[in-house]
């Protein structure tokens, strides 16, 4: 499904990513961990076609089509999803509204007609349960005033209502409660299909126990230095990052 | 992170729809203003006597004062002589007495600008009064309203058939010396609206009145006087629009509202004036003043304007709160775009004791345009226990534009409060990005954002306006991000 080869960008001049190869297939769940400032967020956004990073060598394919050759929405419609590590807030913009505009123009680019208010009503309430969030959510502003823990699973809300082909989470689960955490594993657990891939980046193995992954990578100063299974996740926790040549905290250099 | 600046600084280019020009036979005065043009002006309109000496009493004052330059705009002078006072659609009789005697062509030209002008039409419910360059061409649901009493006619028909009314109240809420152009206004005004609400009525419907600038290097000059007896309710909306051309052109209004005893008066604008082309050329100055004296006790003036249009923006709807208890409010949206210079607010005249008002502004700055709110509050010596609560807002869209707030207070009482916020923010990258990564186009981003802003705003205004004023703004927007 995504193919990623010598990817090299960098953003004001720095070069973050040195050359990252990774395949991942349709099924698969990907996760990456890896010291602060190795660039993990990086790659997500790169992914996602965020400009303010600039690719400098390498290539992306989703399902065979250059991805990096297309606008940030339209990587979207053709199904990445991003969940980001710090949402941003819309003020004045209701998530309904959001979502609404949001699925409504996946559906235009897939030729399908708009969902009606009624009918997108029904669903978005049944997803925000899924989600833990109370439907009262849905009115307010996207992100507006919403807690730490309330933003991330407002993201699982976003992906479970696009239906992406790749999901990227980035630290979805960071600053979750126990019980948040589950709402959250559970949501994304609900994503995994056959025709899916998930990619998604933590610091900590404990998601993994709710998350099985298929593959385990290490990216450290802006390269994937090692890859494994679920077991490698375990051996990171036991270990840390020092035993892959690493130093906790100048991985990045 | 995030799209870089370029993305946004380009959301803003766009096409203004009612650009066309309606081909129409018209009686136009040759350009120049001296006192025989306002006799002759007066002459047409067939005035009594004290209309014309009001008339030449104001435009002896006009000829005496300056234009002001206070406002933070800039723009070429405006010579007064190279502007025609006064432009009217030729007619084949005198007046037209119903839609069928109306012109066709400028039914059509009302068709493409989407005024319900037929009772038939969607918006069925509203009347409407529409003002073609200088004169009034059709007023719509005349009998209904006369039914409930209510008086809702061009101001020249008010001379002639309620001249006792516009004795009694034309100037004493904008006097003819109150500034340039109102002088200027009361000597050649050649149109407008007149609306009386007798004592105790509740308006039957919204009133409308769309204005709209054809003819070239006109200026146009309409007197709305709206008056609200006792215990009444009014509310009222006017649009405006005007044709693309290259030369600006002026418009200098006034509009008074009276509000008795109890009585409420909700005014509601949609401009729409064209702004000029992308590089600053051509567009209407909109110089207007608008003002509401709230006379009677626990009488209510409520302000609400979508502002998108006209190259130069100087406007100032205001309160006078001299009865007690009396309410005044002003909401707010002005968006500028490419070259377009806005300087708008209010003013809250606290005059009387708890007199209470509220201020909402929304200033959404985007190309290279210049966007200033300027209010004043002040309290009196008798306006024991007033409270104004101020909310000023601005929004930029990319970094080229200019946000500016001037809030002024002047208090001569002690018990008198004021509560004032501001906040300054941008249409941020991050914000561009969440849109565009969950497939929402650019430019349609921006719309969602901007209309965000502007929510408590829109909430005030008339139902079907507000999503007229939000599909406003989307276009108005066009282009701003790329
Ligand atoms: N817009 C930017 N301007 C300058 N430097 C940036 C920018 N974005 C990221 N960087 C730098 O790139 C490096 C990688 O950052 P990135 O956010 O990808 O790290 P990360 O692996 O996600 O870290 P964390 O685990 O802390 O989230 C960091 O050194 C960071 O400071
Ligand atoms: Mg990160």
């Amino acid at each position: 499904m995504l193919s990623i080869k010598n990817l090299h960008a960098s953003v004001e001049g720095k070069e973050i990513l040195k050359g990252i190869n990774l395949e991942i297939k349709a099924g698969e769940v990907h996760a990456i961990m890896g010291p602060n400032g190795s660039g993990k967020s990086t790659l997500s956004q790169v992914l996602a076609g965020n400009d303010a990073f600039e690719v400098t060598e390498g290539e992306v394919t989703l399902n065979g089509e250059n991805l990096l050759e297309l606008e940030t929405e339209e990587r979207a419609r053709d199904g990445i999803f991003l969940a980001f590590q710090y949402p941003v807030e819309i003020p004045g913009v209701s998530n309904l509204q959001f979502l609404r505009t949001a699925v409504n123009a996946m559906r235009k680019h897939k030729g399908e007609a708009e969902m009606n208010a009624a009918e997108f009503m029904k669903l978005a309430k049944e997803v925000s349960k899924q989600v833990d969030l109370d439907p009262a959510f849905l009115k307010r502003g996207v992100n507006e005033g919403f807690s730490g823990g309330e933003k991330k699973r407002n993201e699982i809300m976003q992906a479970l209502m696009l239906q992406p082909k790749l999901a990227i989470l980035d630290e979805t689960d960071s600053g979750l409660d126990i019980d948040a955490l589950k709402v959250v594993s559970d949501g994304v657990n609900a994503l995994r299909s056959d025709d899916r891939a998930i990619l998604m980046v933590t610091h900590y193995q404990r998601l993994l126990n709710h998350i099985v992954p298929d593959y385990v990578h290490v990216l450290a100063g802006g390269r994937i230095i090692k890859s494994g299974g679920r077991e490698l996740a375990l051996e990171l926790e036991e270990k840390g990052y020092g035993w892959l040549g690493i130093k906790d905290d100048d991985a990045s250099n | 992170m995030a799209t870089t600046d370029n993305e946004v600084k380009e959301l803003i280019k766009r096409e203004y729809e009612h650009g066309f020009v309606t081909e129409i036979e018209s009686d136009t005065f040759e350009p120049g203003l001296n006192e025989d043009v306002i006799a002759r002006l007066s002459a047409i309109k067939k005035e009594p006597e004290w209309m014309l000496e009001w008339r030449l009493k104001a435009y002896r004052r006009w000829l005496e004062m300056e234009e002001p330059d206070w406002a933070h705009v800039g723009y070429p002078k405006v010579d007064y002589n190279s502007i025609s006072y006064y432009s009217a659609p030729k007619r084949k009789e005198d007046m037209p007495q119903s839609l069928d005697e109306v012109d066709p062509e400028l039914l059509k030209t009302y068709e493409k600008l989407g005024i319900p002008l037929h009772e038939r039409e969607k918006l069925a419910g509203v009347a409407v009064d529409a003002v073609f360059d200088s004169v009034s061409v059709a007023t719509t649901f005349k009998e209904p309203l006369a039914k409930a009493g209510v008086v809702f006619c061009s101001i020249s028909e008010a001379v002639h058939d309620y001249p006792e009314l516009v004795k009694k109240y034309l100037g004493t809420v904008v006097p003819q010396g109150d500034n340039f152009f109102a002088a200027l206004n009361s000597a050649v005004f050649s149109d407008g609206t007149f609306v009386y609400i007798p004592k105790g009525v509740r308006c039957p419907m919204e009133l409308s009145t769309y204005f709209r600038i054809n003819a070239a290097n006109t200026g146009q000059f309409e007197r709305t006087l709206i008056i609200a007896e006792e215990g009444s309710y009014v509310s009222y909306l006017e649009g405006c629009t005007a044709p693309m051309r290259d030369e600006n052109q002026l418009h200098a209004a006034v509009v008074e509202l009276v509000a008795l005893d109890d009585a409420q008066i909700k005014y509601s604008t949609v401009q729409n004036w064209y702004p000029g082309d992308e590089e600053g050329k051509g567009g209407i100055y909109n110089f207007v003043t608008k003002r509401g004296a709230c006379i009677g006790k626990n009488s209510k003036i409520s302000w609400t304007q979508v502002e998108t249009g006209s190259a130069v923006t100087w406007k100032y709807p205001s309160c006078v709160l001299r009865g007690e208890n009396s309410v005044g409010e002003f909401y707010s949206v002005a968006l500028t775009h490419n070259f377009q210079q806005a300087d708008t607010g209010t003013k809250m005249i606290h005059l009387g004791k708890n007199t209470r008002s509220t201020i909402i502004s929304k200033g959404i700055s985007a190309g290279k345009s210049s966007n200033a709110y300027r209010g004043l509050v002040k309290f009196g010596p008798g306006a024991e226990g007033a409270r104004n609560f101020t909310q000023c807002d601005s929004l930029l869209i990319g970094d080229r534009c200019g946000a500016h707030t001037f809030p002024y207070i002047e208090s001569k009482n002690k018990s008198a409060i004021v509560e004032h916020e501001a906040t300054t923010s941008k249409v941020s990258d991050e914000q561009m990005f969440l849109c565009r990564q969950r497939g929402i186009d650019p430019e349609q981003a921006v719309s969602m954002i901007v209309n965000g802003f502007c929510k408590e705003v829109f909430k005030e205004l008339p139902m079907e306006f507000a999503v007229e004023a939000g599909k406003l703004l989307e276009v108005s927007l066009e282009g701003s991000v790329g």
